[in-house]
């Protein structure tokens, strides 16, 4: 890809020039600091040397201002840093409202990539070009990092966890894609590409052979099959809550605690349904752990969050399960 | 005071059969007995690292499987860090010369003494067998879910030779402790005592509550391993994220066990040849508890990307700012040290200005990884693998050579080549750099830690960093021979060859089996240089 010596990885996202400038600006104030002694130690040597051991040195003994001095000096410089690098960090984990929304699973060792239309990938993933990108995933064994160097961001993949990484795409090309947590015998060849695109050349790969249902869709359809329609009714006189308009609303427990309905509360409310019962409803659910595995559950989620704050059918589920292609990916909804 | 009379009695001599050596309660051959011990494990873990860079020096993976290469760094890992780093200071260093340093005859408890080296022994000898029976390939962090659920190697086993070996590290911290709150000579105050000390004090306090947590982290480990407890088994309602706060709760104080010491050592050997008084006694001293206490309280420094809340990252980014402070208020003293001195260049000031210059880059480069924003690109990176090298080798190996040397005369009696060690000293500060510098860039640019093959771009750095490696192969190398050749032909040292203070230089070389032939009584600070007349050998 690069001939001679890289010195310096590729700016490819929204994110990559501010991480690269921090990272100028700790390179400066370190290499200040380490100046700073080399040079003393350096000239102290040169300047008191004494080839005879037989001399003593100056009586003393230290000075307080100059210990204040310097604890005091680094530690306020050091707070300056702390406060941008969290500033950056920040803005690297909180993505913003209107996302590109791609799921993700790891397992040893590859990654698979499943986009909202339907169309899924094993060790690829093409995100279009200048538009805010985010890759929900998780890890079907053990733990795996998603790390895209050329993007500056990284997220460990966790069982039983979702964790994401954001990023908004500013170069056209095809970069590294690495499993950066250690994960067994073909760790390091647990690598893949991001390609990004232009918007249209983007479109075009999307709606391109082979595409299947879209995710809501193929969610809609375990929830008739695995029966969970059965109970969630939509107007909430079945033996489970409602689910239409719920996706990033806040419920109350049974136990008085409320919580917002997110991906990690749908998940673990289908495997493991006794842990967090709504307020009102009875333990009868049943576990589907073993039953629905991480890319079906994924589906299911995004189902959920298909369905209109209203009382209505999702119509863009039935539609994109019609057409297979390339309904608008349902979101914006209160997240 | 160079008596020719007699041969005199030596802790060397006083007997000499190999039984009298095993069975031995004398600190002094205890720390000789560490010695030997921690060469082996020195020995097998360099060469473990041989085989990591010279297979790294291809993208391919062609030397090695990809399992024979994770269980090779996996070894060197397990290997350098419980049985190299941990004891190596404290275990020879330590034992050797700081009851010398406080005036007294023995540790607190010369039989525990002994224990504790039979356990690193016994931990070793579980950690080769499982090794030789097959390897582990877990890296030396053992993360789940990986450890207990994936893996088919010898977690278990080696998991219980570091569980044994903690054992050892725990009772030297106890004996420690005891031995300088009540073995100290007559007027050897709290403020009298030498840095090295107060180090080894700040350091046993860490051995003594850190290590019983590793200890219970793989007890745990193997529990869910073999009886599938779901401690950390998500499909068992664990969480494989407890794993690494409980394992780095430990380890990452264990870093200050292991460059705590070292330090130590540094303000004993620029002291000394610097012919003055330590700049800044107190705070070098309580800069030692310092990191002691809050080295305790950063450890999810290493859960940036492992999906803790950004506010109790932003709480350990915090506190691990924090803990840098006392480390760079060490550096400053250190150099206000050298500030009209009369410094005197023999051997061990060159170690030690190899310490400061190599400590300097890897503490510095340790503030890239405590900024948030820095380290979610930097994690698991080559940035890291360069950063703690530049620590713990280039800091506490470093430290340790500078303080092997300082006091070699001391321990054999002899000394070495003068010209060789600083020779070797420049072989490994210029290799070391070299080995460890490009991966700085490497780590940059995005190339994962633990890669067995990898893209093309990265060939050049790496094929840089196993030249530099072999560099400090030779270093170290050399070393070791101009050591043992000085045990045969080197000239003899006398008491004191680097005119120093301190009551380790005020007897024999090497001492006598009860260090002092009369108890020193002690009226004045541990390096009064100005106001002494100094004790020519």
């Amino acid at each position: 890809m690069l001939s001679g010596i890289p010195l310096f990885p590729l700016q490819a996202s929204n994110l990559a020039p501010e991480v690269d400038n921090l990272y100028f600006f700790v390179t400066a104030v370190t290499a200040f600091f380490a100046l700073i002694v080399i040079i003393g130690v350096l000239v102290f040597t040169i300047k008191y040397r004494d080839g005879t051991g037989n001399r003593v040195g100056a009586p003393i003994t230290g000075s307080i201002p100059l210990e204040l001095g310097w604890s005091i000096i680094p530690f306020f410089i050091s707070m300056g840093i702390f406060g941008w690098a969290t500033l950056v960090f920040f803005h690297l984990v909180r993505a913003p409202d209107q996302t590109l929304e791609i799921y993700s699973t790891g397992k040893r060792w590859m990654w698979r990539f499943q986009h909202i239309d339907g169309k899924s990938e094993i060790n690829q993933l093409h995100v279009p070009l200048g538009r805010p990108v985010k890759v929900i995933f998780t890890s079907e064994d053990v733990l795996h990092s998603l790390y895209i160097p050329s993007f500056r961001v990284k997220a460990d993949a966790i069982p039983g966890r979702y964790s994401s990484i954001w990023f908004t795409p500013t170069r056209v090309g095809e970069y590294h894609l690495f499993c950066a947590e250690y994960c067994g015998t073909r760790h390091s060849g647990m690598i893949g590409s991001v390609v990004v695109m232009e918007p249209n050349d983007y479109q075009a790969w999307l709606s391109g052979g082979g595409s299947s249902m879209s995710m809501a869709a193929r969610g809609e359809e375990l929830f008739q099959q695995l029966g969970c329609v059965g109970c969630h009714l939509n107007d909430g006189s079945g033996r489970g809550p409602s689910l239409v308009g719920k996706y990033g609303a806040q419920e109350t427990l049974a136990t008085g605690a409320t919580v917002v309905i997110d991906d990690t509360y749908i998940r673990e409310s289908i495997l493991t349904p006794q842990m967090k019962l709504v307020a009102g409803y009875g333990p009868v659910m049943p576990t589907f752990q073993g039953v629905v595995n991480e890319q079906s559950l994924m589906s299911l989620i995004e189902f959920i969050k298909s369905l209109p704050a209203s009382g209505q059918r999702p119509a863009a589920a039935q539609a994109s399960a019609a057409a297979g292609t390339t309904a608008p990916p349902a979101q914006g909804g209160p997240r | 005071m160079t008596t020719t009379v007699l041969p005199r009695v030596t802790y060397v001599n006083v007997k000499t059969t190999v039984a009298s050596w095993l069975l031995t309660k004398d600190h002094k051959r205890i720390g000789i007995l560490y010695l030997g011990l921690v060469a082996v494990a020195f020995l097998l873990g360099g060469i473990f690292a041989a085989a990591v860079r010279i297979e790294l020096t291809t993208p391919q993976g062609d030397l090695l499987s990809a399992d024979s290469y994770n269980r090779m760094f996996t070894a060197h890992g397990v290997m350098m860090v419980f049985f190299v780093l941990i004891p190596v200071v404290p275990g020879i260093l330590g034992n050797f010369v700081m009851p010398l340093m406080i005036g007294a005859k023995d540790v607190a408890f010369p039989r525990l003494n002994l224990l504790s080296w039979y356990l690193l022994v016994i931990g070793f000898l579980f950690t080769i067998a499982a090794l030789v029976s097959g390897g582990v390939d877990t890296g030396w962090t053992f993360y789940t879910p990986y450890s207990s659920l994936a893996s088919n190697s010898n977690v278990v086993m080696t998991g219980l030779g570091i569980f044994i070996a903690g054992f050892s590290s725990i009772l030297t911290g106890l004996n420690f402790m005891v031995t300088i709150h009540r073995m100290r000579a007559p007027g050897m105050t709290w403020f009298r005592l030498p840095l090295f000390v107060w180090a080894l004090y700040a350091t046993a306090l860490v051995q003594i509550l850190g290590t019983p947590i590793i200890a219970i982290t793989l007890l745990m480990l193997v529990l869910e391993r073999v009886l599938g407890f779901g401690i950390f088994d998500p499909r068992l309602g664990g969480d494989p994220v407890l794993f690494q706060h409980l394992f780095w709760f430990y380890s990452h104080p264990a870093v200050y066990i292991m460059i705590l010491p070292p330090m130590g050592v540094i303000s004993e050997v620029i002291t000394c040849f610097s012919r003055k008084n330590v700049f800044g006694y107190s705070f070098v001293a309580f800069s030692s508890l310092a990191i002691a206490v809050f080295g305790f309280l950063v450890w999810a420094h290493h859960l940036f990307v492992a999906g803790i809340s950004p506010y109790s990252a932003m709480v350990f980014s915090f506190l691990s700012f924090a803990v840098a402070i006392p480390s760079a208020v060490k550096t400053f003293n250190w150099t206000a040290t050298l500030y009209q001195g009369a410094i005197w260049l023999q051997t061990p000031i060159w170690w030690a200005f190899g310490f400061l210059g190599l400590f300097l880059v890897g503490g510095l480069t340790g503030l890239f990884l405590a900024s948030l924003g820095l380290d979610v690109h930097l994690h698991d990176t080559y940035f890291v693998v360069a950063h703690f090298h530049f620590i713990m080798v280039g800091g506490a190996i470093m430290g340790f050579f500078a303080g092997l040397h300082y006091w070699w005369p001391k321990m054999t009696g002899r000394m070495y080549n003068e010209f060789l060690s600083r020779f070797a000293a420049i072989l490994v500060f210029v290799g070391f750099p070299l080995t460890f510098g490009p991966q700085f860039i490497l780590g940059y640019l995005g190339m994962p830690r633990r890669y067995h093959v990898y893209p093309d771009e990265f060939q050049v750095l790496n094929v840089l960093s196993s030249a530099g490696a072999s560099i400090l192969a030779v270093g170290y190398t050399l070393i070791a021979l101009y050591l043992l050749f000085s045990l045969w032909k080197g000239e003899k040292a006398g008491a004191n060859p680097w005119k120093a203070t301190g009551l380790e230089w005020q007897t024999e070389s090497p001492p006598p089996p009860d260090n002092f032939a009369v108890t020193p009584i002690v009226t004045e600070g541990a390096y009064e240089y100005s106001k002494r007349e100094i004790k020519v050998a």
